[in-house]
């Protein structure tokens, strides 16, 4: 599966809860960044947690998130920064 | 390690308080992938062991290097697993290693928000306080308040960047060589190198407070 | 509203508690288990069905169960539903074992 995303690009983080397991956590749901780099294609965690194959593989990024921009009222200084890690499946061009 | 005999799962054993449920429990659920052949005793015991084998005493090694030698921390930057055997370290996960580098103008500090992934099959179990609700909870949205709980902090200028590493990767972090050690040796830098300071909540230690 | 294992940014948590312990030989006989289970040379099971199995735990239970204590949860919900125990063997075996002490 060739990778949809490089890096600088800005992505915007799908919302969603579905019944099952996922790794996207609620916090960054909806939330826009920049992809800081493509970690390469991995076995997707959804379906290996249900028993299945995790095929086709995802890629998986590792995207950075002003933190003012996650938090409304976030402490510390603008410049911090949050980075995670998030399967190409959760993300959409911003 | 405390009051058990690994060897054998049958054998009666010498204990200094009655078994818990949970106790009960493990010791039933491993009898029973044992007798159906799944696993066995020697193998459980063998995997116990590997992991005591780990410690923050091989991340140590591995950060006083990258310290001392520009190259291998750009190799370490680069495919951390690859650096590390370099130094005879095998990564016993099946996860990739990722290297963050601590410098004076960043900061990086890792958590698992999901659930407690750490690099274990470098630095050992990771601590409870890493796998506590609160750190998990907190240290996203407030990181420079946690980190000053750990008697870290980073001046407003330099940027604090939270890891979550919710996927395939497992952090760890190259905290930043402490000031006044230009003529230290790397194994006295290694000295220096703590477990937390390759978790990112505090700075390796300065020589004076060795 | 989030579930009970997705933690960032969870309003009402407190101080971190920096006390630590050693495992005990039953945290690290439960941990060496499940990643035996898990192993590349087993793969009786992965990784994302432990964290599955954790994650769907009654978050009561969650919350107050200690960290092996969801993984030995995880470890016995996993191989009941892949037919490898069932409940009433484990049942039975806890009660056996502690007949026999």
């Amino acid at each position: 599966m060739s990778a949809r995303f490089k890096a600088g690009d800005r992505v915007k983080v799908r919302l969603g809860s579905p019944p099952r397991h996922f790794r996207t956590p609620t916090y960054i749901q909806g939330k826009i960044g920049t992809v800081e780099r493509l970690h390469g294609t991995y076995r997707n965690p959804e379906s290996l947690a249900h028993g299945g194959d995790g095929l086709p593989k995802q890629p998986l990024y590792r995207v950075r998130f002003a933190q003012p921009h996650v938090w409304g009222k976030y402490p510390g200084p603008p410049r911090d920064q949050l980075l995670i890690d998030i399967y190409e499946h959760w993300l959409e061009p911003a | 390690m405390h009051d058990d005999h690994p060897d054998n799962p049958h054998a009666p054993v010498a204990r200094d308080h009655p078994m818990t449920e949970f106790e009960r429990r493990v010791d039933a659920v491993q009898t029973l992938l044992i007798e159906k052949g799944l696993i066995t005793a020697d193998q459980v015991r063998r995997r116990v062991e590997e992991m005591d084998s780990r410690s923050p005493t091989l991340g140590a090694k591995v950060i006083a290097r990258a310290w001392v030698d520009p190259a291998f921390k750009a190799r370490l930057l680069a495919d951390a697993k690859a650096a590390i055997a370099e130094l005879g370290i095998e990564f016993t996960q099946e996860a990739a290693l990722v290297a963050v580098e601590n410098t004076q103008k960043v900061h990086h500090v890792v958590v698992c928000t999901l659930c407690s992934c750490y690099p274990r099959g470098l630095l050992g179990y990771p601590p409870d306080w890493y796998k506590s609700l609160n750190y998990r909870s907190r240290v996203v949205v407030d990181p420079r308040g946690v980190l000053k709980e750990f008697g870290t902090e980073p001046p407003p200028d330099v940027e604090v960047r939270v890891l979550d590493s919710t996927a395939d990767m497992r952090y760890l972090v190259i905290p930043a060589r402490p000031a006044g050690t230009e003529g230290t040796s790397e194994a006295e830098l290694a000295e220096l190198v703590t477990r937390d300071s390759m978790i990112g909540v505090a700075q390796a230690r300065t020589p004076a407070l060795r | 509203m989030s579930r009970v294992h997705d933690r960032g940014g969870r309003p009402g948590a407190g101080p971190v508690d920096k006390s630590e312990h050693d495992l005990s030989w039953w945290e690290k006989r439960t941990d060496a288990i499940a990643m035996l289970l898990m192993s590349p040379q087993k793969r009786v099971m992965r990784v994302d069905e432990l964290r599955r199995a954790i994650e769907s735990m009654e978050p009561a239970a969650y919350e107050k169960s200690k960290y092996y204590e969801r993984w030995l949860h995880a470890v016995e919900t996993i191989m009941v539903e892949k037919g490898v125990l069932t409940r009433e063997e484990i049942e039975r075996k806890v009660k056996e074992l502690a007949a026999r002490r």
